[in-house]
């Protein structure tokens, strides 16, 4: 008896709004390494001295540096909100019978990211 | 409301296109159209029997309870894995709705899939409570005790009614056949977090390797799509952060005897 | 000895076909800096992105001065090795299946060399580079 199956094509996540939001959350992944490049350079700059440390903190007006950080941030924040948004259902809490809120853990973690958010730039540019 | 029992014709249809398949016949699947009354109380299964009852007898595909337990009735209704008989018309209205088979099984008929491969793999998980060997009780030694406490755990992923609508939804399974996929791992999480079974490490073969939680990417499809609310990509991580703590244990500790 | 490692290595990117996964590894090391990335990049793209090169955290917050006695600190060159290094982990490991996601599964092998490959070497090099602080 010959069955019939579907050809899967490599554009399938492009068929339904969950796919593509799954695909741009996969994707952020590029954005992270791409700043975790920018931040090695930084260090390297660092190494190589002041004038080269401080030519490397100019070029950072540059319209370049700003749109590449600009869009490199919407990114980030999205794999920050699904990051937060997704790792309650991992980490099942219960107590007793009662599971502990999703909404309770996500709340957490984002709290938690404010006031690492906000202790970080008070550390790195020395309030 | 219209009212069934008397029989009123409102007048209104709805237009079903329906992925035909006859293996007799074709080496391809065709969209068939058929122009159905519209009833404000029917679903897509009440729609897809009269079809088959007054316009089309050789329409193939499965049903049974008509309430949504039974599991038999999943197809794509616009692209998006439902119950037939949990999904209704009155919903569309008045759009056409398109039918097909089950996504990442293949087509016996129309919308019949073969589900040979998905029954494996929920045989080869081992869904039923295991004991170490001395540790299981006769049966004037009484029940296994378990708290609601202890029920709480696993009940959720106890509720599957093996629809398949998650594989269906899960591209990881459309792309690669081999992946053990989120009923089987949801199943296998239900009797590894079943406080009366010890036979995580029986089930650990499976789960743990690469056709199973690791092919997995966190799409989540698999839980939009439940109709029992089973959460199976849930199922999934928590099985990842398991079976990452155990290598880590196997790794650092390897002497360590295990239950 | 040697023979091991390497089938502990190759195991790990799946060439040797080992029925218990090594995947945890990777997996820990996605998790570990897909949290890093989540927590603390936002805050910093933003610092790099639009508060210096605006003006708005001061006159000269990044000067050379104050970064670079900061970074030749031991603590920090910890913390900062691990908000770069982690964060690539996370990348290489959502990357490769990313590839894998849209048909590239065939090239598996392949692409676990480059992505996990590209991380290690990223690893290195940031040391070498906090070294030279």
């Amino acid at each position: 008896m010959s069955t019939y199956l579907k050809p899967v094509p490599n554009t399938w996540w492009l068929k339904r709004k969950p796919y593509i939001l799954f695909m741009i959350r996969e994707l952020t992944s590029i954005f992270v390494a791409g700043y975790c490049i920018f931040l090695l350079i930084l260090i390297f700059k660092l190494g190589e001295g002041s004038s080269s440390y401080s030519n490397f903190i100019t070029t950072l007006q540059s319209p370049t540096s700003i749109t590449l950080h600009i869009i490199s941030l919407i990114f980030v924040l999205y794999h920050t909100i699904t990051w937060f948004n997704l790792t309650p259902k991992i980490l099942v809490l219960y107590r007793g019978e009662e599971r502990i809120s999703q909404r309770l853990v996500a709340g957490v973690f984002y709290f938690t990211w404010t006031a690492v958010s906000v202790v970080v730039a008070w550390l790195v540019l020395g309030f | 409301m219209v009212n069934r029992n008397k029989k009123i014709e409102t007048g209104e249809t709805m237009q079903l296109e329906i992925l035909r398949y006859n293996p007799e016949v074709a080496t391809e699947p065709s969209f068939q159209m058929y122009k159905v009354p519209f009833y404000e109380d029917w679903s897509i299964l009440d729609a897809v029997n009269h079809i088959k009852n007054e316009i089309d007898g050789t329409l193939s595909y499965r049903w049974s309870c008509q309430m949504g337990v039974c599991g038999s009735c999943g197809i794509m209704i616009n692209n998006i894995p439902k119950l037939s008989c949990g999904t209704f018309l009155r919903d569309y209205y008045p759009n056409k709705i398109s039918i097909e088979p089950l996504d990442g099984f293949p087509v016996e008929k129309d919308l019949i899939s073969d589900i040979d491969d998905f029954l494996t793999k929920l045989t080869d998980i081992k869904p039923y409570i295991i004991r170490n060997k001395g540790e299981e009780k006769s049966l004037d030694e009484g029940e296994y005790r378990q708290s609601p406490a202890e029920l709480a755990q696993f009940k959720q992923y106890s509720m599957c009614i093996n629809c398949m609508l998650c594989y269906a939804a899960c591209p990881v399974y459309a792309l690669d056949s081999t992946f053990i996929g989120p009923a089987a791992i949801a199943l296998g999480q239900r009797y590894n977090m079943d406080s009366r079974d010890q036979g995580r490490e029986d089930r650990q073969e499976l789960i743990a390797s690469h056709e199973g939680i690791w092919e997995c990417t966190f799409v989540g499809e698999c839980s939009a799509v439940c109709p029992k609310d089973v959460d199976p990509a849930a199922a999934i991580q928590r099985a990842k952060v398991s079976s990452t703590i155990d290598w880590f244990k196997d790794v650092l500790i390897p002497w360590r005897k295990k239950k | 000895m040697d023979s091991s490692f390497c089938c502990c290595c190759l195991a790990s990117i799946g060439v040797l076909n080992m029925t218990k996964s090594n995947e945890p590894i990777w997996w820990s090391l996605f998790s570990a800096g897909g949290m890093i990335a989540a927590m603390v990049f936002p805050v910093l793209i933003i610092i790099t992105g639009i508060l210096v090169p605006f003006g708005l955290a001061g006159d000269d917050p990044l000067n050379f001065e104050k970064i670079h006695s900061a970074a030749s600190h031991p603590f920090i060159k910890l913390i900062l090795f691990v908000i770069i290094s982690l964060p690539l982990f996370h990348w290489a490991h959502r990357f490769k299946y990313t590839l894998v996601d849209v048909g590239m599964k065939s090239a598996s092998t392949l692409i676990s060399i480059v992505c996990y490959g590209g991380a290690i070497a990223g690893t290195i090099i940031t040391a070498i580079a906090l070294f030279k602080i």
